[in-house]
């Protein structure tokens, strides 16, 4: 009995130790930003915040971005947080249309080149941007004296057969990615793209960290694939989360015309926010230079602000393509169920 | 209370017993449910029912869905049959090797079948896949070509197999170690060979906790996520898949309702099917000293070492791969063609303790432990708390258990994403709160808790309890001398499932958010979101800490199970 006894009273302590620290002091007003579960940013760079403003900052982390949004949306009548960061393209026209945000016309703004204002009325704003690439294994490619694909048609040739993986649509916003690049290029005959990619041996699984840790041959997973979908960052993270330190990235992307697609992800006042003049200025600092230069190595994307200088390993390693493939929001939106069904009956039947 | 007849005035103490018998049963009922059902009621109920009445719409039956529905149900129903049955095929042997005999190493063995249960799938695909992948160790030993293992229909059998054994074992287990070995002489001193007492007699006695754990099983696999989606890929969709695609990937909820309904409606009818037969079979059974001993007759001896090499090697050989992962690397030599160079590490430990980008979110392995530990913690107090007033009403139904039985086990059926987000609708921001981790884990243990519990304290002999009490035997004294001995080894199995439940997370990510005081599964997910070598064996380093923790507290756990009373 007296194990049991104190047994429970240590898990009770444990159980204890993990409740909240007592109250704040008064003064500091709570700011709470919904956002996915990939989002990082710097201590120091939010309390820099938190200083300049008196504001207390916590992060709500609700899932990917598919459950955030959901979650925004159900609760919009009362809503969970002032700031909802993480909404991108693909999701944009659903979050709009569901009417959660409030405008907000911040003044810097005009800092932000127009591509990425993918919102006339500024019920969001953009805050990074990203290139969902196929990665290659440089090694692979150089060991046996093998061109590196340039375009989406290259990949059907015959010296390409299995040796790619690419992420199911339906589960992965990588994979998604990439087959909208697709259709970005091919228009409606995507399918008879992925019908031949098919017959030369295209590899698909449900998720990234598959696709990338188990299938890429350049990854620590050393499967059997060259060439991955993955983002036009990963060479950077590669170097910068290397075993040893190294010279030069392990791989690279393949750039060519509409063989990336661009995400780009952005933040929003929710409506009925108590805090409006507090997430004004929250908003204001995401664009600043300090959070937009802290952004990069967080979370391996560009920051939309043109000032904000990109950390070294950037400029090496990370790849952006000239010509990303695009699609409008709203026409993702209107269609995305749709070519994804079209997808998977050609590639998974 | 039955001291009270000692002092002559009978008359009154015949009128408190007539009194007794009109009010206790519905007193009694009402009391031991209180607690299970509010908790039901407010975790589960009350938020599935919300967002269900919120989302459900019959504009999500058209023709199309019904076939994605028709198309991922045959395949749910086609993968859970076929996994049970491997399930039951390697578990009940396993549990009659656990409960008759001795061996070195057994009490490790026996936990190492339960660390698969704790570990997040992501782990243990890594974990078959550093075995059993395209350049696995099996490859490298057995270079067949043509082997493919990941993403085929045996990756989700085997899995699922790995996974969910140790429910037949501890289940099963614990209702074997409690049988009367007097029954099994009996019946072979009336000339009745080995396959006469196993058919006749100890089946039929154990056939409550074959049946109760054969539908945890079931459940399980019926409601597979992560498997499909990580060892099964992309050809394979289960109804809980295709509600998680529907939800978070489309954002349409109406027909991720429609879904959620009918999974529920299949887990309503399999619970209800298994009340009806399980209430065929209670039996009392006397308890009884330890009958544990070492193999003596050659098929003995076969039996066990066979049994044991196996269960070694499923069990042992894919997680041994992630402490290996963690402690080597795998660096490519730059110089020789080809040539994968080993070298043994410690930097991935290293590195767990340094915040080296400064994040808000980063967690020290430590903080992640202590965070896991107190979480699980947590959930074995609320879960046993719960888990016993309705394992005992359950043990002696009335009619009111009937109806209530099935309900039990709906958590286990019911969708994750969808509880979540009808979690948010109906609390809102009390579920940024950590002290709600243990109630969200306890909604996944609380059904395995009752089934363990259950049919052990169904077992007890009426006639011993009154035996005790006619003896003199205080209610305290009558619990802890009849009760106790019979349910000591069911209440840790319900403990370990608990604690492993809430060690491994199943789901409950998708339940609640909270930002504070993440978990190792949290942290393990968190490494392998980014690229690079070091983010990999970080993710490696953390999983090998969790297989650390599990078998230890497992083995800590099952230390109680120690000194069986022989007082009978």
């Amino acid at each position: 009995m007296k194990k049991i006894t104190l047994l429970l009273s240590t898990f009770l302590f444990l159980v204890a130790s993990c409740t909240p620290q007592a109250t704040q002091p008064a003064g500091p007003q709570t700011l709470t930003i919904m956002t996915h579960d990939s989002f990082a940013v710097n201590g120091d760079v939010v309390k820099a915040f938190e200083q300049a403003n008196n504001a207390n900052i916590v992060f709500l982390q609700s899932g990917d971005a598919g459950t955030v949004l959901n979650k925004a949306i159900l609760t919009r009548e009362a809503p969970l947080a002032d700031l909802l960061f993480g909404v991108d393209n693909t999701f944009l026209s659903r979050a709009l249309e569901a009417d959660i945000f409030e405008s907000y016309e911040s003044s810097l703004l005009n800092q932000i080149p127009d591509e990425f204002k993918l919102d006339d009325s500024n019920r969001v704003l953009p805050v990074d941007y990203g290139d969902v690439c196929i990665n290659y294994d440089k090694k692979y490619f150089t060991e046996i004296s093998l061109a590196v694909p340039q375009s989406l048609e290259d990949l059907l040739k015959p010296e390409y057969a299995g040796l790619l993986v690419v992420e199911n649509p339906a589960t992965s916003s990588t994979g998604l990615a990439f087959m909208l690049a697709t259709v970005a290029h091919f228009g409606d005959s995507f399918n008879e793209y992925w019908s031949a990619l098919k017959d030369n041996g295209v590899i698909v699984v449900d998720g990234w960290e598959t696709a990338y840790y188990t299938n890429f041959s350049a990854s620590s997973g050393k499967g059997p694939q060259p060439m991955v979908v993955s983002y036009g960052t990963s060479p950077a993270a590669e170097v910068i989360f290397a075993e040893t330190p190294l010279d030069d990235a392990p791989t690279a992307s393949i750039l060519g015309p509409d063989t990336c697609f661009r995400q780009i992800e952005f933040v929003g006042i929710l409506k009925g926010t108590q805090q409006r003049t507090l997430a004004e200025k929250f908003v204001d600092f995401m664009l600043s230079q300090q959070f937009q230069e802290d952004m990069p190595l967080q979370m391996f994307v560009y920051p939309v602000n043109p000032n904000a200088a990109l950390p070294e390993a950037f400029v090496k390693y990370a790849q952006a393509p000239e010509q990303p493939a695009t699609l409008s929001p709203a026409v993702i939106a209107a269609k995305r169920d749709e070519w994804i069904q079209a997808w998977a009956d050609v590639v998974l039947k | 209370m039955n001291q009270t007849i000692n002092h002559g005035d009978i008359e009154s103490a015949e009128n408190i017993k007539k009194l007794r018998v009109l009010v206790s049963p519905w007193l009694t009922r009402i009391l031991l449910w209180s607690l299970p059902l509010a908790f039901l009621l407010f975790a589960f109920f009350l938020p599935l029912s919300k967002i269900l009445l919120l989302t459900f719409n019959t504009s999500a039956l058209t023709s199309e869905n019904l076939r994605i529905t028709n198309y991922a149900l045959r395949f749910t129903f086609y993968q859970a049959i076929l996994s049970t049955f491997i399930t039951l095929l390697l578990g009940l042997p396993s549990a009659y090797l656990f409960a008759h005999y001795d061996f070195r190493g057994k009490a490790l063995l026996r936990a190492l079948t339960a660390v698969p249960f704790m570990l997040p799938t992501v782990v243990v695909a890594a974990g078959f896949n550093a075995l059993l992948g395209p350049r696995g160790l099996l490859h490298t030993f057995l270079p067949l070509s043509s082997f493919q293992f990941i993403g085929t229909l045996s990756a989700i059998l085997i899995a699922h197999v790995f996974y969910n054994t140790t429910i037949i074992i501890r289940i099963v287990g614990s209702a074997l170690s409690s049988l009367d070995p007097k029954l099994e002489h009996a019946a072979r001193s009336l000339g009745a060979d080995s396959l006469h007492v196993w058919l006749n007699v100890t089946l039929p006695l154990l056939r409550p906790s074959i049946l109760a754990s054969t539908l945890l099983v079931f459940l399980f696999d019926f409601t597979s996520f992560g498997v499909i989606l990580l060892l099964g890929g992309p050809q394979f969709s289960t109804l809980e898949v295709e509600i998680y695609v529907q939800a978070v990937k489309q954002l349409n909820l109406p027909v991720a309702a429609l879904l959620a309904v009918i999974q529920l409606i299949c887990t309503l009818v399999f619970s209800i099917l298994y009340t009806r037969i399980a209430a065929r079979f209670t039996l009392q059974l006397a308890p009884r000293s330890t009958n544990k001993r070492r193999p003596k007759t050659i098929r003995e001896k076969i039996f066990v070492t066979s049994l044991c090499l196996l269960l070694s090697a499923f069990f042992i050989l894919p997680l041994a791969s992630l402490p290996i992962r963690s402690l080597f690397r795998l660096e490519a030599d730059r110089g020789q063609r080809g040539e994968v160079q080993y070298g043994f590490t410690t930097d991935y430990y290293t590195e767990l303790f340094v915040n080296r980008r400064g994040s808000v979110f980063y967690v020290p392995p430590i903080q992640a432990t202590i965070n896991s530990l107190g979480y699980a913690g947590g959930t074995v107090v609320l879960s046993l708390l719960l888990g016993f007033p309705a394992a005992i009403a359950l043990a002696k139904p009335t009619h009111l258990e009937k109806i209530l039985d099935p309900l039990i086990m709906l958590p286990l059926g019911s969708s994750a994403v969808m509880l979540g987000l009808g979690f948010i609708i109906s609390y809102g921001k009390w579920l940024t709160s950590p002290l709600l981790v243990p109630f969200a884990h306890t909604l996944v243990a609380l059904p395995f808790v009752i089934r363990t519990l259950q049919p052990a304290i169904a077992s007890i002999p009426q006639r011993l309890r009154q035996a005790a009490s006619s003896l003199g035997a205080s209610p305290f004294e009558v619990w802890k001398n009849v009760d106790l001995p019979i349910i000591r080894r069911a209440t840790l199995a319900a403990a370990t499932f608990a604690f492993t439940i809430s060690l491994g997370e199943f789901g409950a990510t998708l339940l609640i958010s909270r930002p504070e005081y993440p978990t190792i599964p949290v942290a393990i997910e968190r490494f392998l979101s980014q690229p690079g070598g070091l983010n990999y064996g970080q993710s490696m380093a953390m999983a090998t800490i969790l297989l650390l923790l599990a078998t230890v507290s497992i083995l800590v756990i099952e230390k109680f199970r120690l000194p069986d009373t022989g007082e009978f």
